[in-house]
Formats: C-alpha cells, sequence, structure tokens
C-alpha cells in the first residue's frame, strides 16, 4: 500500500497548494510583483538589480512609513531569465490586488507580456532595455522604457567614439564591430548601428555570441582580423568577463572596447581581472555608495537588518545602483499618480498615468538624495522613454570613474525611426493610435 | 493467483473508449467553467503543448525505436513555418497555416531522420543534435524568417477560426485541446495499425523485420515523419497558444531534453505515457514551487527555493524511475488495478 500512501501524500500536498490562497491587499498597499532571479548565467544582474529595488522599497516603507501612509509590499518568483517561467510568474501573480508595475528585467519576458499587461492594464517597466519602439507611448501605453532605451543607448555610444576620435565627422572611414549576446536584448539594436553607420559613413561589422557566452574564441579571432577601431561589448552575464579575457588573449586592446549599459557591472569587470583595466563602458546611473540616498539605505534598510543583499561589497554596485534608481522612479510614479487620484491604493491604470507625468529634473532628483546618482527624466504621454542621459566610466582595477559629462542621445535623429518601427507594429496589430485625451482617461476601478 | 484471474474476469470490463470520452467531456464541458485564467495559461497550456509533442517523439522513439535530440528544433521550425505561412500567404486559414507547418516539420524530420538508415542507439542521438542546432542557428542567422523583426521575436498572429476570435485564456485552451486531441487520437489508431506495427518489429529487431518484409528504409522515414509532424504542431501550439511569442532561443536543446524526459518518466511506447509525463514536468514544479513559497517564502529568497525546488524534483524523478522502470503510465495502471482488486474483494 506504498502506493496508496504515496497518492495521499501528493492529494494533500495538492490541497495545500490550491488552498493557497494569496491575501488580498489591504486598503493601503501598493503591490510589486517581481518577476526576478536569483539562479541561472544571469545571477548576478539579478540579485543586483532586483536587491536594490527592494532595499528601496524598505527604505520607503521604514524611514516614510509607505508612500503618503500606503504600504508598499511585493513578493518574488523565480524565473531564471526564461520566458515560459515568466509567463508562468506573470500568471500566478497578477490575481494579485494592487499590482503597481511589472518589472521583469528581460527582454525576451518584456515582449511575452505586453499583450496581457495592455489587457489587464498595468505598467510594464523595462529600464534601460526593453523593445525600443515601445517608446511611443501612442502604440504602447502600457510599456515604458525608462531612462535609455536601446537606440538612444546606441547613439550615446556612437557620440562617445566620435567625441574620442575628434568628432562626428572623424567617423567617416572608422570601423567598429558589435560584438552582441545572441537573445532579443542583443539583438534589438542591429538596425540602428547599421543606419547610424551610413550616416556617418564608418562600417560596422556585427557578430553574435551565442547564449550565454562563455566561449568566444572564434569571434575574437574575426575581429582581430578585422582590425576595427573600436568594439561596442553588448554583452550581459557571464559573456562579458569572458570577452575581456579573451580580447587580451587575442591582443586587443581593452581601451578601445566600449560597453553597453548591460556590460558595465562591477560583475562584469572583477571576474576578468587586469584584462579589464582600462575598459569604458556606458552608463545611466553611477556607481558608487556615496549618495545620500544610499547611504540612508545602509543606514536605515542594512541598520535594522533588512537589507537584501547577501554580500554588503556590492552595496553602491552599478547594478545595485540601478535597482535603486528603478526604485526612485517606480515609487516617484505613485507619488505623482497619488496627487491626482488621492493617497490610496491606485489601480495599474493610475500608476500608467503617473508615469506618464513622472518628470524629475536635476533639482528634484537632489531632493530625493540621488544628484549625480543619475541626471534627470521627463516622460510623457507618447514619449515613455523619458529623455534620460548618459555617461562613461572606466574601470581602473578597483572601481569605476566617471570620464565624461552627462550626454544627451540624440533624440530627435531617433524617434522619426522610432515612431515608423511603431506604427508598422500598430498596423500588423490593428492597434489605433492614442491621442493625449486617450492618455487622460483612467480607469480608476 | 488462480482466485486473483477469476476476481479479474469477473470485474465489469468497461469499453476501451469510456475514460477517453469521460475525460473529453470534462475538458471541454467542465474545465472551461470552473478553471482560472491561472490554470489555463500557466498549466494546461504548456501542458498540452509539451504532451503533444511528448506523443511525437514517443512514436518516433518509443515505438519505432529512434532515439532523437531534435525535438525542440521540430517544434521551432513548426512555429516559425506557421507563422510565416500565416504572414505571407494571403487568405490561408489559420488551420490551413498549421497544416503546412506541420507537412515542413515533417520534411525536416526526414531530412534529419536520413541517418537513422546507417546508424543506430546513441550514434543516431548525436546526429538528431545537428538537427538541434542547424534549425536554431538558420532561424537566427536569415531574419527573413523572423519576418526581419529587430530582436529575433516574433509576435503570434491573433487566433481565430472561421471567424471566431479564441484569443482569451479559454478560447486558446480549447484551441489547443481540440489540436491535442485529434493528432493524439490520429496516434492512437497509428499505433494499433500495421504501420504502428511495423515500427514496433523495427525497433525489436530490425534484421527481423526486414526478413518478414517490412520495407526498413521506408518505415524509419515514415516515423520521423509523422512524429515531426505532430512535434511540428505541437510547436506552433507552444508558440501561438502559450506564449504568444516565439523566440528561436526558447526552443534549445533543453526542451529537447525536456521532451524526452516526458516520454522515459511517462512511459516509453505508450500515447497516454506522454501525457503523464508532461503533467509531472510542468504541473509538479510548479505545485512545489508554490508549496514551498508558501511555507518558506518569508524564510528563504527565492534564488534558494529554486535551488532546492530543483533537487527535491531531481530525488524524486530517481524514485519514480526506480519504483516503476516503465514509467508513470505502468505506475497508473497498477494502481487501478489493486484498487479495482480492492473494490472487488470488498
Amino acid at each position: 500500500m506504498t502506493f496508496l500512501s504515496t497518492i495521499k501524500a501528493a492529494a494533500l500536498s495538492a490541497a495545500m497548494i490550491v488552498s493557497v490562497a494569496l491575501p488580498s491587499a489591504h486598503a493601503d498597499e501598493q503591490y510589486f510583483p517581481l518577476q526576478s532571479y536569483r539562479v541561472g548565467p544571469y545571477a548576478a544582474g539579478g540579485t543586483g538589480f532586483f536587491g536594490g529595488f527592494i532595499d528601496y522599497l524598505n527604505l520607503i516603507n521604514i524611514r516614510d512609513g509607505g508612500v503618503n501612509g500606503v504600504k508598499l509590499t511585493w513578493d518574488e518568483c523565480e524565473t531564471q531569465y526564461e520566458v515560459e517561467r515568466g509567463v508562468e510568474c506573470y500568471e500566478r501573480q497578477k490575481s494579485h490586488a494592487g499590482a503597481a508595475a511589472w518589472n521583469p528585467l528581460s527582454v525576451g519576458i518584456a515582449y511575452a507580456m505586453i499583450d496581457r499587461i495592455t489587457a489587464d492594464k498595468v505598467p510594464l517597466i523595462t529600464v534601460n532595455h526593453g523593445r525600443t519602439d515601445s517608446t511611443d507611448g501612442r502604440v504602447f501605453p502600457y510599456v515604458f522604457p525608462l531612462l535609455l532605451n536601446p537606440y538612444s543607448e546606441t547613439s550615446g555610444i556612437v557620440n562617445y567614439i566620435a567625441s574620442k576620435e575628434g568628432g562626428i565627422d572623424k567617423l567617416n572611414g572608422k570601423k567598429i564591430v558589435v560584438l552582441y549576446h545572441g537573445s532579443p536584448y542583443g539583438k534589438e539594436t542591429i538596425p540602428i548601428y547599421e543606419l547610424l553607420a551610413q550616416k556617418y559613413g564608418f562600417t560596422v561589422q556585427q557578430i553574435e555570441v551565442p547564449h550565454p557566452g562563455n566561449e568566444q574564441q572564434s569571434q575574437w579571432l574575426t575581429i582581430r582580423r578585422a582590425k576595427p577601431d573600436f568594439v561596442v561589448l553588448r554583452g550581459w552575464g557571464v559573456m562579458n568577463p569572458v570577452a575581456l579575457k579573451t580580447a587580451v588573449k587575442v591582443g586587443y586592446p581593452v581601451d578601445h572596447i566600449v560597453g553597453n549599459v548591460w556590460s558595465n557591472s562591477e560583475e562584469d569587470v572583477i571576474p576578468a581581472g587586469d584584462a579589464a583595466k582600462g575598459y569604458t563602458a556606458i552608463t545611466t546611473q553611477a556607481s558608487g555608495n556615496s549618495y545620500p540616498v544610499v547611504q540612508e539605505i545602509v543606514k536605515t534598510v542594512y541598520g535594522t537588518g533588512k537589507g537584501n543583499l547577501e554580500d554588503k561589497s556590492r552595496i553602491g554596485s552599478v547594478y545595485h545602483n540601478l535597482g535603486i534608481v528603478n526604485g526612485i522612479l517606480n515609487v516617484e510614479a505613485i507619488r505623482v499618480a497619488q496627487e491626482k487620484f488621492g493617497h490610496r491604493t491606485l489601480t495599474g491604470d493610475e500608476v500608467r498615468w503617473g508615469f506618464e507625468h513622472l518628470k524629475l529634473d536635476p533639482a528634484k532628483v537632489e531632493a530625493l538624495g540621488a544628484k549625480d546618482l543619475f541626471h534627470s527624466i521627463n516622460v510623457s504621454w507618447d514619449n515613455h522613454e523619458g529623455e534620460g542621459y548618459v555617461t562613461f566610466q572606466q574601470w581602473d582595477g578597483k572601481k569605476w570613474n566617471v570620464v565624461s559629462d552627462w550626454i544627451a542621445p540624440d533624440w530627435a535623429l531617433l524617434r522619426p525611426m522610432i515612431e515608423k518601427s511603431a506604427e508598422a507594429y500598430s498596423k500588423e496589430k490593428g492597434i489605433k493610435l492614442r491621442t493625449a485625451d486617450d492618455a487622460n482617461a483612467v480607469t480608476t476601478n | 493467483m488462480a482466485a486473483i484471474a477469476a476476481d479479474f474476469s469477473t470485474a465489469p470490463v468497461l469499453p476501451k473508449w469510456i475514460a477517453p470520452v469521460l475525460l473529453l467531456a470534462v475538458a471541454y464541458g467542465v474545465v472551461p467553467l470552473i478553471g482560472s485564467s491561472y490554470l489555463f495559461e500557466a498549466i494546461l497550456l504548456p501542458f498540452l503543448a509539451l504532451g503533444l509533442a511528448g506523443v511525437g517523439l514517443n512514436i518516433l522513439t518509443g515505438y519505432a525505436g529512434q532515439v532523437s535530440l531534435g525535438s525542440a528544433a521540430f517544434m521551432a521550425a513548426g512555429a516559425f513555418a506557421a507563422y510565416n505561412f500565416n504572414l505571407r500567404v494571403e487568405g490561408l486559414p489559420l488551420i490551413g497555416s498549421i497544416f503546412l507547418a506541420g507537412i515542413v516539420a515533417a520534411a525536416i524530420g526526414i531530412v534529419f531522420g536520413l541517418p537513422s538508415l546507417r546508424l543506430k542507439g546513441f550514434y543516431l542521438a548525436v546526429s538528431t543534435l545537428a538537427a538541434q542546432f542547424f534549425v536554431q542557428w538558420a532561424l537566427t542567422k536569415f531574419s527573413w524568417f523572423s519576418n526581419n523583426s529587430a530582436s529575433g521575436v516574433i509576435d503570434a498572429p491573433k487566433l481565430s477560426i472561421g471567424g471566431l476570435a479564441l484569443d482569451g485564456a479559454v478560447g486558446r485552451y480549447l484551441f489547443a485541446l481540440t489540436i491535442v486531441s485529434i493528432l493524439t487520437f490520429l496516434a492512437y489508431r497509428l499505433v494499433s495499425s500495421q504501420t504502428g506495427r511495423n515500427f514496433i518489429a523495427i525497433r525489436d529487431n530490425e534484421t527481423a523485420a526486414r526478413i518478414i518484409g517490412i520495407p526498413v528504409l521506408k518505415t524509419k522515414l515514415l516515423a520521423f515523419a509523422i512524429s515531426s509532424f505532430i512535434i511540428g504542431v505541437a510547436g506552433v501550439i507552444w508558440a501561438f497558444a502559450y506564449l504568444r511569442t516565439v523566440e528561436p532561443d526558447g526552443f534549445d536543446l533543453d526542451r529537447s531534453f525536456q521532451i524526452l524526459f516526458i516520454i522515459i518518466i511517462g512511459g516509453l511506447a505508450s500515447i497516454r505515457g506522454a501525457f503523464f509525463g508532461a503533467a509531472l514536468i510542468v504541473v509538479f514544479p510548479l505545485g512545489l514551487s508554490r508549496l514551498s513559497g508558501f511555507l518558506l517564502g518569508d524564510v528563504f529568497d527565492s534564488g534558494v527555493l529554486d535551488m532546492s525546488q530543483r533537487i527535491v524534483l531531481g530525488a524524486l524523478i530517481i524514485l519514480f524511475l526506480i519504483l516503476e522502470p516503465d514509467g508513470l503510465v505502468a505506475l497508473w495502471d497498477r494502481i487501478r488495478r489493486r484498487l479495482l482488486f480492492a473494490w472487488q474483494s470488498t
């Protein structure tokens, strides 16, 4: 009868699973469903980012008692950066009341969620990444590639390379290799590099590194043959240190490699050791723990033992700071929406309105204790990126040093391309373009 | 033992079709009324897609004895073919695209089945790896397949049959259920036909099969074609009904292994086994993760929980296979027989 007892145990546990009714939100709670990843090849990014995000939410709860008295809650669902796990987490977490916004930190998962969150009317935040044409709020009402979409990042990197060469006209005849991660995220910028190459007269060669990227010998031998003036590293996770080490092996100078916004963390350079010295990368948020908001997190959150990072030395690292910045953006959007709709649990659509009116100028950023951590943001109903500024930082073997001012990407150049792509998408899906009036119609229950 | 045999003979023998018909009645009549969107989106849709893929692989591996590690490639071929037929052929109904997608997957299956004429066992498994890598490479390399989409991710078209929109969770579930039921029924008929017996003959002893006049070459390729057809259609369900977005990376080697494990755990050479295996592989980890999240979510972070679930799942699979090497389907039959016997003797 052992089988019968096994069956009985199985039935019991099944009954327990069914009875796991998620606690419904109280009137004064706002919930963040976190589709995080703490295991798998991208765990370094996941633990840092979600650690920073949770630390900031904790800071708001402990220091301020929530946002105007509305407590912030969250739970985590492990995705391992895999699309079908992300979808399962979405279905699992969406039944929880009072969801403010989704932050999956994965382009693949974000793509799979676009139809779903649009139907459910809850914002989807893809800070510093995502689908570029979702910048166009006329077509993607609920998707927000905040601070920096992939095209702006590309424009920023090309402008930086131009400044190193002595001006944008000096790019003519130069050769750039883009080494990209073999994923939806990595491929997102292929067309924009081709376009900028045509416009500025440089040649571009784009080479894919299959996921996860722990073997790159052949790619770097190709690069050595091509002898490019610059290599743009558009990596993610383990691919980055391997790229830097392999570059040294084939004799490519590391100070001519420019990392993109997901190749810019301590976790990318420390494993590469000396090979990373002199490597430069773009960022929207500076690294370091001297900023007042980071100090408050150290004091208030880690001081009371509620800090999320296990390794305290990662406080103030690039991913942790990005999580904090993402926390600031989410919380401030809720604050904006609360001023309009009342100090209570908001609907997803109300939070969407908040994001569409999220305007933090440098003075406001300073008031939040984040001066120099990030520059500013200015989101509107049709511009869901919000004109974030970028800066460049160089690794000296121990820490990142900022080596440029805050630079504005060439938004005017990029906007027509984004609109064209978004309009093509709207035609394919039969979506009617949204107007400013549509954006002001908010579902409040 | 005689007494037991006698008991079995007097047991009321239900016609074979009763159980499947009851199951379908519940699946069509009851589940759509009481199910939540989580049940459809996160459990039933992946279960149906992987179950069907398991049926396809079971025809090839379980019945015809040809080991394949290219299942995910055939799923990808089906998904991308259906997307392109739907996009590029004006006026072709969705069902037509899906059927043609199955044909494309079958054609690719035949090509990569050719080595089976010379290779056996592990060697064949390794050669089907070529399909796995080639298809994924081609889909990534030529952006035509994804309609030049910047990121290589394609959006599934809206599902509708004869003007009837099936975009909701229930609609997509019924769509998947219908296709899976039809193909499973056909597969069931196939394996009990002469062709199915030819498959088994080749699996059990190829030389003997040749001697009694079974065309080995034709039969093997037929097994590859039918199996790939079914797996290709399973890929369409995975992409169109379940995820509603497709990227080549979603069909990597891990997925091929997953399907192979489904049929090994569920039971080789059993149509039902594929669904038992899919249930274990899809539903069990979710249940485990929800249970552990509920019990221990406040104590450990999600990473630790996920790691421990893997350990538990791995241990359970080993346990299952030791208890019942013939798979869950044999376990199920044994339990049913005992219950029937217990009910008889009271």
